[in-house]
């Protein structure tokens, strides 16, 4: 008797031992992904004061001034990011406004029309290409794109709305609209993919409501699918741009890197990130350095901003009525 | 056009019938969830439909105005004749059917980017036709025939979604009623209502009957013994009794009838 309680009691011991070790493992396993978290946010905010600190001088010599600035003279030591942001401003934008149209109407196409065996594999399809190395795109775009513009594309713009501005002088390929183009086709899949998955957390309920009040199928994709996620669009569309911001490797080799405001799409340009790809290695003095690291903090704030932004929106602007629906 | 296959009693009285169903099944994939039901809906009646869960009540109900068909693999068998037309007809388009036959669902659901107001006149504006104080008008003729005119004639330019659940299923039948429908199809809609909420709705459609036909799935056997004149009970997907509320009720024909009355009421 006394033997089974001795006994029982052992048992109760190492059961409570291994309870005991398991709550350890388990605490700290939870510590250490605190740790891992809290220094990849850590490294985030160190290579941002690292980046502050090297374009120092460059603030001090500058100040906003440089935001605003023209010109960007290595030789004569003047800098200004203008014509960067510019680029970057022009490029984005343009390969934003391409871009939306085909992704959002390919998913309109992939969730309520194709056929919804073929979902997957449409979806899929699409997001491959957001796997493609942009070295690859860029590639891509010096063989057949450039050409193509410079060819077939030029002579069509200026016969028919040439007498814009922004079609004006010679084309040689390389330009804005060349990058815009290898710009957009990357961010296709970004929005393409947010959308679907925007689309897809629609209630039914207001697709049949719209078809029960006798709509067409393409105003019940009005009605119960685009309108409830505008802000859903809206958000999708800014991480799109925060992409297409900092894309650097495919714009730095179709956009010709010339420091030169122009209106016309048709002329050669430079991005911020292509401008900083192409300079960083050559930067002789410790002006010119500090100046691209400038440029490097302007573009890694608003990249951040245009991100945090549209992650907000997409997470906190979902009308009420989706929840419990 | 008088067909007798299910009620003689009215059939004397030359009442229309407004919706004949003969020999309706209804499909998803190769489950049959629907078999073979053949019912008449006379004019200005309310038709309760009761049955266990799960036993094809909503999907025979989304047959009437073309809407199972929606669902991937959902097919439907047999003919529904609105105004001496099948709307089954391969010539028929279902999007006419749908503008003819209203439906309320269980769940509130008024569009969540609209207004009340533009939640009201939406039917009617997307078929065009009406100018907008037309619509503006209608809205209220909708409004105050749903019974939620008062409620909600200052907050016309609030979101649909911002009232409370009875109000939006009240707002959903005004949306509904925008298009002068002939047939009114309700699936359970006080199921996700509170009892005070459920009983405007329950008056809202004695009301209705005056001027519609209703056919109106329902969880709850004592609104359907409340405010229908007609009870079909449905089981595994069979019509087992069709007949005059009271009659199913009081004096139930058929033995499964009567037990799960016995059980819902015992
Ligand atoms: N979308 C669907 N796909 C496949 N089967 C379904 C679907 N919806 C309902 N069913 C099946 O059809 C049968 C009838 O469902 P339903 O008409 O909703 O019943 P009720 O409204 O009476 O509760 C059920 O057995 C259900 O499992
Ligand atoms: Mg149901």
């Amino acid at each position: 008797m006394l033997l089974c309680q001795q006994n029982l009691a052992k048992k109760l011991l190492m059961v409570f031992k291994m309870k005991l070790t398991a709550k350890l493992e388990e605490r700290l396993g939870i510590s250490l992904m605190y740790i891992v978290v809290l220094s990849i946010i850590i490294l985030i905010f160190v290579m941002f004061i690292l980046l502050f600190k090297m374009s120092w001088p460059a603030i001090t010599k500058f100040g906003f001034h440089f935001i605003t600035s023209k010109e960007w003279n290595p030789v004569k030591e003047q800098f200004g990011a203008w014509p960067f942001l510019y680029g970057t401003i022009i490029t984005s934008i343009l390969s934003l406004m391409i871009a939306l149209p085909f992704g959002v109407s390919s998913a309109i196409f992939i969730t309520e029309i194709g056929p919804k065996k073929l979902r997957i594999f449409l979806g899929t399809s699409i997001d491959l290409i957001a796997s493609i190395p942009s070295i690859i795109f860029g590639m891509w775009g010096l063989f057949y794109l450039v050409p193509f513009i410079r060819e077939t594309l030029t002579p069509l713009l200026k016969n028919s709305i040439g007498f814009l501005p922004f079609f004006q002088g010679p084309s040689f390929g390389i330009s804005l609209l060349a990058a815009s183009l290898i710009l957009s086709i990357m961010i296709i899949p970004i929005i393409s993919s947010l959308c679907r998955e925007l689309f897809l957390s629609v209630p039914v309920t207001y697709k049949e409501a719209a078809l029960a009040l006798g709509a067409t199928p393409f105003e019940k994709i009005k009605l119960a699918v685009l309108a409830p996620s505008i802000t859903g669009i809206v958000g999708a569309a800014g991480l799109a741009l925060a992409r297409a911001l900092g894309e650097t490797m495919a714009v730095v080799m179709v956009i010709g890197n010339s420091p030169h405001v122009s209106l016309s799409l048709l002329s050669p340009g430079a991005t911020m990130a292509s401008i900083l790809a192409n300079e960083y290695a050559e930067a002789g003095a410790d002006l010119h350095l500090a100046s691209l690291c400038y440029m490097a903090t302007l573009l890694f704030i608003v990249t951040m901003l245009v991100n945090s932004i549209s992650r907000f929106i997409i997470k906190y602007f979902k009308p009420k009525a989706f929840r419990g629906l | 056009m008088m067909d007798n296959t299910c009620n003689n009693k009215k059939n004397d009285e030359n009442i229309n019938i407004v919706l004949k169903v003969k020999n309706l099944s209804a499909y998803f994939a190769d489950n049959m969830v629907v078999k073979n039901i053949s019912i008449d809906y006379y004019e200005k009646s309310i038709n309760a439909i009761i049955g266990p869960s799960g036993c094809g009540k909503s999907t025979f109900l989304r047959s009437l105005n073309r809407i199972h068909e929606t669902v991937l693999d959902a097919r439907v068998e047999g003919n529904v004749i609105l105004d001496n037309i099948d709307i089954y007809d391969p010539s028929v388009d279902p999007v006419e059917i749908r503008k003819k036959i209203g439906m309320v669902f269980q769940r509130p659901n008024p569009f969540p980017s609209m207004s009340v107001l533009e939640n009201v006149i939406i039917g009617p504006k997307l078929h065009g036709g009406l100018s907008k104080n037309a619509l503006i008008e209608l809205a209220e003729a909708c409004l105050r025939r749903a019974a939620i005119w008062d409620e909600v004639k200052d907050k016309l330019n609030k979101d649909g979604t911002s009232l409370s659940g009875g109000q939006q299923q009240r707002l959903c039948i005004a949306r509904a009623l925008a298009l002068n429908p002939k047939v009114l199809l309700m699936d359970e809609p006080t199921s996700a209502l509170d009892p005070i909420a459920s009983a405007k709705i329950e008056e809202l459609m004695k009301e209705l009957k005056k001027h519609y036909t209703v056919v109106l799935v329902t969880h709850n056997m004592g609104q359907a013994a409340r405010i229908s004149d007609y009870t079909s009970f449905l089981m595994s997907g069979e019509l087992i009794e069709h007949s005059e509320t009271s009659d199913l009720f009081t004096n139930p024909k058929n033995k499964q009838t009567e037990d799960y009355i016995m059980r819902k009421f015992g």
